[in-house]
């Protein structure tokens, strides 16, 4: 309905304003075409907006860009794991933001066998990432989501997952325990297993 | 006076609007006869959508999305925020019930053939409108932060990361950070309360420009079929010889909505809305997570299929099931409407609501989780052990303490993940019972390294006692000549077992 204006305004006030000569400015308005000013406009348009985009996407992305190392972290003293038993222990996540609250930390387990041969297993099942439970009775781990089972070893025992539970990297130190976390393990991002 | 007054500031506002002519459009245009009570459902799920809107914004008041405060927010709103408790059960009951609404809503515009022509895009933009609802839900979860919601984006995030190549990326996409943390129920709280309300009022937008522009389709009759070159002359005697949008459909549509939202008032004020008491501590870890009830049939499909299935279910299924809504009215985007005269399609509606009204009960009982208290909390029926030898005795100690229970129920207790074996003597002999507990199989873990061979024997004497009085106990088929093939050589036995499975 508003289409009907046969010229379009900006011919009518082309003569007005600060323009050195209005012959000048008709023949450079008419020698643009209508589709010349839309390409125009509208290529400058997507550039802007790419260049609006690309920090914007990069802002969300940041967390695959800026991938943080896992770290050492200490997880207690030597002799608090005695032989022959797995242990539940929590410890602060290395990359945490001061607002993190309970979520800051992570368990794993604990299983030292003899002196210092230890393994130290992540808590979510291989599966679909929900936390195992350790039965010191059976040695068993059984997980409540879909019922996966893993022996001591964190080897699969039965149900959905398609391996063992993820093990951590660990050290010993001056009599301390250190093991190598920082990232939530999945299947194709597994706690990079290191003996 | 008065009424000039009134009169007088609305021409004020229609001289600057100029709206009168569509609201009266609105109201007065056609709809074709006998639409009846079907044509409600979509309403109400906007009623609905309004009340989340609203209720939503309230709970953003108190609540705040970091993890050391979601969860103590959500308990403060629950119980010291004055009519806090009610305004969150509202929400949850609203929620829930747009769910059910939008489902009954596409379910109906289905077996009608109401997204036919011309009314395809309707249909598809409907589509996104419930992949987003069902967005809402899953971030909803998130937002209460108790364990469920952590467990919850656990499992989400080992789905992301299933994706070839790029799970990774995925999964820290997600999670926006290298575990789940501030950043990552900032991530969903963003998603929940400003990108799919957004995307959803777009959309809504766009979908009930596209049924005004549109008009609702007439209720189908057999046979008679929709033909593009034939149907708009059709559509336009159905609205001739219709009825005016108001006031009776209008009336239908406004009292099935205020009945539903009378009942989602009438429930949250009843039932109120649980808190689940474990809040989101990745260390506390008996926890039991389940997703909401929409997700149930995902979750149970994901216990039930095997493993080669799993990754096609988990990353194909859903974008399969996405295309396939999307691509139903080009594949019959015309001919007959009635579900009579569409057998296919009306049968699979019905077996679609069965499976998943089956999947998601199974779901919710969840049969292949172990009971994981109930070694220690289901003790053997007294009638079970009261007359045991000694051996026996020790046997259903073992049984006891090694969570066979978990998994095992006995006279119906304990868990279901295997099978009851309250009479397991008359299925298995002896012989075959210290072969199952030993190198397991089915879905049962090998107990080999876990029991002493003196631990298995009396166990299995335990269960060789588990048979109804008056039923004998199993026996091989045959007896061996000499000496027990099953007794301490298990080696030998293995190699038999070989032979004879091949």
């Amino acid at each position: 309905m508003n289409s009907e204006h046969p010229t379009p305004p900006c011919c009518n006030s082309s003569g007005s304003g600060g323009h050195g000569g209005s012959g000048d400015a008709e023949v450079t308005l008419a020698s643009i075409t209508r589709r010349g000013i839309l390409l125009v406009s509208g290529a400058l348009f997507a550039l802007a907006g790419l260049i609006l985009a690309i920090p914007l996407v990069g802002y969300i992305i940041g967390p695959i860009m800026r991938r943080k190392e896992d770290q050492w972290v200490d997880i207690g003293a030597l002799e608090d794991f005695p032989e022959n038993q797995t242990l539940l222990v929590d410890f602060e996540d290395p990359d945490r933001r001061p607002w993190d609250g309970m979520t800051g930390k992570t368990s794993c387990y604990v299983r030292r066998l003899q002196g210092e041969n230890f393994q130290v297993f992540s808590i979510n099942c291989a599966h679909l990432g929900c936390p195992v439970h350790w039965f010191p009775e059976s040695g068993l781990f059984m997980c409540p989501c879909h019922g996966g089972v893993y022996y001591e070893d964190g080897g699969r025992a039965s149900g959905p997952p398609p391996r063992g539970l993820y093990e951590y990297a660990f050290r010993l130190e001056k009599g301390r325990m250190l093991v190598r976390a920082g990232h939530l393990p999945t299947l194709q991002d597994t706690m990079k297993e290191t003996s | 006076m008065k009424r000039g007054w009134v009169l007088q500031t609305l021409n004020w506002f229609e001289h600057r609007l100029g709206m009168r002519d569509q609201v009266l459009e609105a109201l007065n245009h056609p709809v074709p006869k006998n639409t009846g009570w079907w044509y409600v459902f979509g309403s109400a799920s906007v009623t609905l959508l309004t009340i989340q809107l609203l209720t939503g914004v309230l709970l953003t008041m108190v609540y705040v999305p970091t993890p050391d405060l979601a969860y103590q927010t959500i308990e403060y709103i629950s119980y010291e925020q004055f009519l806090g408790w009610y305004v969150r059960a509202v929400h949850s009951w609203s929620g829930n019930a747009m769910m059910v609404m939008v489902l009954l809503h596409m379910t109906q515009v289905y077996l009608w053939g109401a997204y036919k022509y011309p009314r395809e895009l309707t249909w598809v933009v409907g589509c996104f409108l419930f992949v987003f609802l069902l967005g809402f839900l899953f971030s909803g979860q998130v937002l209460r932060f108790d364990s469920s919601s952590y467990w919850g984006i656990g499992v989400g995030a080992a789905m992301a990361g299933r994706v070839p190549l790029i799970g990774p990326a995925l999964v820290h996409l997600l999670l926006g950070g290298e575990t789940i943390g501030g950043e990552t129920l900032s991530r969903f709280y963003a998603l929940h309360v400003f990108v799919l309300p957004a995307l959803l009022l777009g959309f809504l937008g766009i979908h009930l420009l596209l049924v005004m522009r549109q008009g609702v389709s007439a209720p189908p009759f057999p046979a008679k079929r929709t033909d593009k070159e034939t149907y708009d002359k059709v559509y336009e005697r159905e609205l001739a010889e219709g009825e005016p949008f108001a006031p009776d459909p209008l009336a239908k549509d406004v009292i099935f909505s205020a009945l539903i939202v009378l009942v989602v008032f009438v429930l949250a004020a009843v039932y109120g809305v649980g808190l689940n008491e474990l809040p989101a501590d990745p260390t506390i870890i008996n926890a039991n997570p389940r997703p909401d009830w929409p997700f149930l049939p995902l979750f149970a499909l994901l216990s039930l299929c095997p493993p080669w299935m799993e990754t096609f279910v988990i990353l194909v299924l859903p974008v399969a099931g996405f295309a396939f809504l999307v691509s139903i009215p080009f594949v019959s985007g015309t001919g007959e409407r009635s579900p009579w005269r569409r057998p296919v399609g009306t049968i699979g509606v019905v077996v679609g609501v069965v499976l998943m009204i089956v999947l998601g009960w199974l779901g919710a009982v969840a049969p292949w989780s172990p009971a994981m208290e109930a070694w220690s909390g289901t003790p053997i029926p007294e009638r079970m052990v009261e007359s045991l030898s000694p051996t026996q005795l020790v046997g259903a100690v073992v049984f006891q303490n090694k969570n066979c229970r978990n998994c095992h129920a006995l006279d119906g207790q304990g868990g279901t993940r295997g099978p009851d074996l309250t009479t397991v003597a008359t299925r298995l002999t002896k012989e075959e019972l210290v072969r199952q507990v030993v190198q397991g199989g089915g879905n049962m873990p090998a107990y080999g390294k876990q029991l002493s061979s003196a631990n298995v024997e009396a166990l299995v004497a335990f269960l060789a006692t588990l048979h109804p009085e008056g039923i004998a106990p199993a026996k091989p088929s045959v007896e061996p000549i000499t000496g027990p093939l099953a007794g301490g050589d298990n080696a030998k036995d293995d190699k038999t077992e070989v032979a004879r499975d091949q």
